[in-house]
């Protein structure tokens, strides 16, 4: 697909979170050149500030970064978990990407949520919820795109299912019994379950072994390629990003300090902290 | 020479005085003006413990006037304990005529059933209601209640309702099924049993719902479009009574007491107390009428 600067699916503009009261030094005053997002006057902590990029369909945009660096609360921001301090953010199926979509109010945002992203979290405590069989929770996500019928809410579960490498026979057991590595595919099933345009996936191999590492981004890759949905990869795993994305912020201290191709930042990394990060690749 | 009676009762009309009366009565107008909304309200120190009908008799005694007449019901019985001391109670506060002839009465307490009897449009219909939140079984925390009811974010319950199915092979729900008030809010309309359900649906009368204990109060206006949740092939239904029948009347379309003889033999019986003694006096109460009854 052509990407010029007319058909972005996502446009993010100064996107900034402060926690606590600022003032107006708060920003010059913190970011990488101080290695540290802690305002020295006035003790608010910068999460991320003046995050700007245009997200194109069928592109899968990776950020990393340390933990700290601001990369999930880019993400939560903009799945709509928590709300900005400043900036705005474009969404083009949300009314032709004509308003931000940070502003909704929570009803349009729930809407958003449902009907147009999916998001998979690195805790699938966090996504899934572990009193509902593993078809409800799909169920669930469907019910809330207006499906109504057990039947196609069942037929619709087993799919995605199939498509995960879960055992359909497991449609109707609880999360709960599931390795580490089935909830994870459960939750991924769960967030593609309503064709969204757009998915966030928030470091969802961490804390899985190699093996099953390998096994979910394969699913991921496969799903990308056979639905070509558009994603947001948060990770601050090198190899994760390099395997999954075509173009990579890094972001330190709540600051984008380097964005490109990945396998450009990866063969030749410009920036001091994108350097450190490469060459400490295993 | 003008005489002065009053001190010479010892409670306010009603029990409740007039300034908390006005109250609950501006609480009510909220609730029917929003209908299935829960509005908060005062729920005051009565002579039974919270949680024992007393938000329904808050309802009663903010609303009944010297003309009405009082009909209360528990498990659609007019005699049992809770039913007879609290229309002990407020005949003595108010003086009010009471009765058992449901056609007759102008205002109607209820606990778990609503009568056979059809209602009229000069009926008031008052729910005592252990548990006003519908949702409390799927999310704990209140404030995610109100939130959830707030932006009509009804998954969980719907989820719920999916899960029952997928376990049992039927939505697993006995009294308080969940429905839908003028297509807006999710509402569990007390503990009646399924087979009372369909009856809120358009009603004739003005339905109104205290809880005492959780301090609510919410109501369904007459003519509003109540639907039991179902899915588009997964439908609600009424509890079966099929092959049985009152063995005092030989009547079938009624919701049965199912009672065991000292010879251990089963029977069953008409549960709403009024109905069964108006049928078995060969009387012929008009009974409501609903699509679940009808296919019978």
């Amino acid at each position: 697909m052509s990407r010029n600067a007319d058909n972005w699916l996502l446009k993010v503009t100064d996107l900034t979170k402060i926690y606590g009261e600022p003032n107006e030094n708060t920003l010059a005053l913190t970011g990488p050149e101080y290695n540290s997002n802690i305002c020295p006057e006035t003790d608010s902590i910068v999460a991320c500030a003046n995050i700007s990029f245009d997200l194109y369909p069928g592109e899968v945009l990776g950020i990393v970064g340390e933990s700290g660096s601001g990369k999930s609360t880019v993400v939560k921001l903009l799945y709509l978990d928590m709300e900005q301090t400043s900036g705005s953010a474009r969404f083009m199926p949300y009314i032709d990407g004509s308003i931000n979509m940070l502003d909704a109010s929570s009803q349009k945002k729930r809407y958003i949520k449902n009907y147009l992203m999916g998001m998979v979290y690195q805790n699938p405590r966090d996504g899934l919820n572990f009193n509902f069989t593993s078809g409800g929770n799909i169920a669930e996500k469907l019910i809330m795109a207006g499906n109504y019928h057990v039947g196609d809410i069942r037929a619709r579960a087993s799919d995605l299912l199939i498509k995960t490498e879960i055992p359909v026979l497991r449609m109707d057991d609880q999360p709960v019994t599931f390795s580490g590595g089935m909830q994870q595919r459960v939750q991924i099933s769960k967030a593609i379950a309503n064709d969204p345009p757009l998915l966030f996936l928030d470091e969802v191999t961490t804390g899985l072994d190699v093996s099953v590492q390998a096994k979910v981004l394969d699913l991921i890759r496969e799903l990308q390629q056979d639905l070509g949905i558009t994603m947001i990869v948060v990770s601050h795993d090198l190899s994760v990003i390099r395997m999954l994305t075509d173009r990579t912020l890094v972001m330190k201290n709540g600051r984008v300090v380097e964005g490109g191709l990945t396998d450009q930042i990866l063969q030749d990394p410009q920036h001091e902290y994108s350097q450190l990060l490469v060459s400490s690749l295993l | 020479m003008v005489e002065n009676n009053k001190y010479t009762n010892k409670y306010n009309f009603a029990f409740i005085d007039e300034a908390t009366k006005k109250e609950i009565r501006r609480k009510l107008l909220k609730a029917v003006a929003i209908p299935g909304y829960q509005v908060p309200y005062s729920s005051p120190e009565m002579p039974i413990s919270r949680g024992w009908g007393t938000g329904g008799l808050h309802v009663t005694l903010a609303i009944i006037g010297k003309d009405d007449v009082f009909k209360i019901i528990d498990q659609g019985s007019d005699a049992s304990v809770n039913a007879c001391n609290l229309r002990e109670f407020v005949h003595q506060m108010t003086n009010c005529k009471t009765t058992y002839n449901t056609a007759e009465a102008t205002l109607i307490q209820t606990r778990h059933r609503i009568t056979e009897e059809e209602l009229r449009d000069d009926q008031i219909y008052i729910y005592q209601v252990p548990q006003p939140e519908p949702l409390r079984s799927v999310e704990r925390y209140e404030f995610k209640t109100r939130q959830m009811h707030g932006e009509a974010d009804y998954a969980k319950m719907w989820v719920s309702l999916y899960e029952s199915y997928v376990r049992d092979g039927d939505i697993m729900l006995g009294a308080g099924y969940p429905v839908m008030v003028n297509k807006r809010y999710i509402l569990a309309p007390s503990p009646i049993p399924k087979w009372d359900v369909p009856n809120l649906n358009h009603s004739n009368a003005l339905h109104l719902f205290g809880a005492g204990r959780e301090k609510r109060l919410y109501a369904i206006p007459p003519y509003t479009i109540v639907d039991p949740l179902e899915f588009e092939d997964v439908k609600f239904h009424t509890e079966n009574f099929s092959g049985t029948e009152c063995y005092r009347t030989g009547y079938k379309k009624a919701f049965m007491d199912e009672l065991y003889f000292d010879d251990g033999t089963k029977h069953f019986l008409i549960n709403d107390s009024n109905f069964l003694d108006k049928l078995a006096e060969d009387m012929e109460p008009k009974q409501h009428a609903n699509k679940y009854i009808d296919q019978l």
